[in-house]
């Protein structure tokens, strides 16, 4: 217990800015938050999918969960149900495998929702391309509101599609 | 050697391979040796050989090195006998080579599907050459095994599970809140990558090894490139070898700070998690820095490596190394003291020694049981051969055991980066040019974070195409183990038993 409140008091608490992130990066991720929060008002709830994706993906965006990046002090977390999931996130080609766990998952999403598809795969189905296994991307099986290219897409990149989508749903919510 | 009555022909000197052709008898003559003599199944895979019909190939790790054997079935002939009474593995490995390309095993107790959720005719395969596109079928029922009795009842998770992790499905057979059985079924991320790999160039398979399980992917880049350049005689500048293993070792470091801290987090103890993250991402972002990509893709090209490290950038690389090891040597301590923490790890998920033994547990979770094998200690490649490495085992086979384990190969390889760092040859980090392509076979073999990942190349056309190319995730043994740790364990341990094996859906699925 000592030990843990050493190293709690001693500086290098995460909660501090962290000393690498003084420059722009850090900027732009306390834009983002603010926008966020100033355009939902409330959490943005993510339902994340693999449809067969290589893990790289899903370890970036792990990483948006760390201290540097903190997605859930911008107002932002993930979900284990669909039913209250406000943006389905997927990576990976689509295998065959997958495409009737994403179709059910999205129809579970309540209305207006959101899809960003994470990764090159998603487009094209990325190194994996179209196969007797995979589908080649999800563009002909769901409406794709944002794509964030990369092999994987750093944090930042996702935390940017992330609000690009957001947006997309404020504009969809003014306009007549 | 096991059956010295048998020509064996050189494939590699370091990590040794070694080739030999069998026919039936021998085939499980040889399973039987290498069983009783200590060996191990490292993988099983089939391939095409068209007119001649096809082959199935075994290759197993013994102190010799790696025993590559192939049994020809000539056309007309479609099965060879079952491995899965010696080694339980097997079973998931020739199911899915029956998918791929129709041979089976012979009498073998489990054939139902595993690979095919029924988006493939059964009668159509993957594997055989001039094979045209199906229409994909409807999702077909998957027959779980039943449990029954009082009070028995079961809880169906996946393929999406409640977080952010990989495809797959799991099916608890339960009494109360105690798991009686656990079935997985895996299969999900199945992207056809066989396949795939005899529509690659050889020179450019590479980039699709390193995504067959992305937080492998120089532990599976390397491998590709090993076996390719065993088959075209390229020798790899030292610099570029060593480059190489501080490319592993700092992928192991990621992964396990990544893990130690999940498994603070997977027993209610969030600081542990804070603290890794942040080291992690420290370490990924000098990664990007000095490596240009935070994973570490594309890294390693065959020959060498793609780019050459920078001297302020070896500084960073070393200065880290120092700053990260007194941090997890202090988080080592809150881990061990915590009694909360040691309440939740010790003697869950427990995988005995002679259980792990004949499942054949692997690569760290293996080390964990007592299975001391590490291909940087058993079989050394330079820089290893002159660093040595301090093989991390402990016999628990426990939760507490496996992050036991992860904190020590963390301070090793902190100690073997700062050594090769120290230490790293001048001079180029790929040839000028690669020597000209040859036809044959090939294999690489490197321990991972995870274990032991190989390589299988087959080569045709002088060397311009892959005729088979197969890649082995060591997940393949250590799905079947979790199976039996999870055993008279409470359903909320099963996540952190999970994350302390930490297993690849995508590297087994392919």
């Amino acid at each position: 217990m000592w030990n843990i409140l050493k190293l709690m008091v001693q500086g290098t608490n995460a909660s501090e800015p962290a000393p690498q992130e003084a420059g722009a990066e850090e900027l732009e991720r306390r834009r983002i938050g603010a926008e966020l929060l100033g355009i939902l008002g409330r959490a943005l709830a993510i339902r994340q999918l693999d449809a067969g994706s290589c893990n790289g993906c899903e370890l970036e965006i792990h990483a948006l969960s760390n201290p540097y990046y903190n997605i859930e002090g911008l107002g932002i977390q993930f979900v284990a149900s669909p039913r209250h999931a406000d943006l389905l996130l997927v990576t990976g080609p689509v295998t065959h495998n997958m495409e009737t766990a994403l179709l059910r998952t999205y129809a579970a999403m309540p209305e207006p929702r959101l899809v960003v598809a994470l990764g090159d795969c998603p487009k094209n189905g990325g190194i994996f391309g179209a196969s007797y296994a995979c589908r080649g991307g999800i563009a002909r099986l769901l409406p794709v509101d944002v794509w964030v290219p990369g092999c994987p897409p750093p944090p930042l990149d996702i935390l940017r599609g992330i609000l690009a989508a957001v947006g997309r749903l404020k504009s969809a919510h003014t306009s007549p | 050697m096991p059956l010295a009555n048998l020509s064996w022909r050189p494939l590699a000197e370091l990590p040794p391979m070694w080739h030999g052709n069998v026919d039936a008898d021998a085939w499980l003559v040889a399973a039987r040796s290498t069983r009783a003599s200590g060996g191990r199944l490292v993988t099983l895979w089939g391939s095409d050989r068209g007119a001649a019909g096809c082959a199935m190939t075994a290759a197993y790790a013994t102190q010799d090195g790696l025993l590559w054997l192939d049994l020809a079935l000539p056309p007309g002939q479609a099965t060879y006998p079952d491995l899965a009474p010696l080694f339980p593995a097997a079973g998931r490995m020739q199911r899915a080579q029956h998918e791929l390309l129709g041979i089976a095993a012979a009498g073998a107790v489990d054939t139902r599907p595993w690979l095919n959720h029924g988006t493939w005719p059964a009668d159509w395969f993957p594997l055989r050459e001039g094979s045209g596109l199906p229409p994909p079928g409807p999702a077909a029922d998957y027959p779980f095994v039943p449990v029954t009795g009082d009070g028995v009842h079961e809880i169906a998770v996946g393929p999406v599970h409640a977080g952010i992790i990989e495809p797959g499905h799991f099916r608890f057979s339960v009494v109360g809140e105690k798991l009686l059985r656990l079935e997985a079924r895996l299969g999900y991320a199945h992207k056809g990558i066989d396949a795939l790999f005899a529509r690659t160039a050889p020179e450019a398979g590479h980039r699709l090894a390193g995504r067959i399980s992305g937080d492998s992917t120089v532990a599976y880049a390397w491998a590709y490139c090993m076996a390719l350049e065993n088959v075209w005689h390229v020798a790899v500048p030292p610099r570029a070898q060593w480059l190489r293993a501080v490319l592993l070792e700092r992928e192991r470091v990621a992964n396990h700070l990544g893990d130690l801290g999940a498994l603070g987090n997977d027993a209610g103890f969030a600081f542990g998690l804070t603290r890794f993250a942040r080291l992690r991402e420290d370490w990924l972002r000098l990664n990007g820095t000095a490596f240009g990509h935070r994973l570490l893709m594309d890294c390693i090209v065959p020959g060498g490596v793609a780019t050459d490290l920078a001297p302020d950038a070896a500084a960073r690389l070393l200065a880290q190394c120092d700053a990260a090891e007194a941090e997890v040597l202090r988080l080592k301590t809150i881990y061990e003291e915590h009694a909360g923490l040691q309440d939740r790890f010790l003697t869950t998920g427990r995988v005995t020694p002679p259980l792990a033994a004949r499942l054949g547990l692997t690569g760290l979770a293996g080390r964990a049981s007592g299975q001391a094998f590490d291909l940087r200690a058993d079989h050394p490649l330079p820089p290893y051969d002159s660093l040595g490495t301090n093989m991390a085992t402990h016999r628990g086979g426990d939760v507490a055991a496996r992050v036991t384990v992860r904190f020590e190969e963390v301070l090793e390889s902190l100690r073997l980066l700062r050594a090769m760092l120290g230490g790293l040859p001048a001079g180029a980090v790929r040839p000028a040019a690669l020597p000209p392509a040859r036809a044959g076979l090939g294999g690489g073999w490197v321990e991972g974070w995870r274990g032991e990942v190989f390589v299988a190349l087959e080569l045709a056309a002088d060397g311009q195409r892959v005729h088979r190319c197969h890649c082995h995730d060591p997940s393949w043994h250590n799905w079947l183990a979790l199976e039996h740790a999870v055993m008279g364990n409470i359903v909320p341990d099963f996540p952190l038993i999970n994350k302390s094996f930490n297993l690849s859906y995508s590297g087994h699925d392919r």
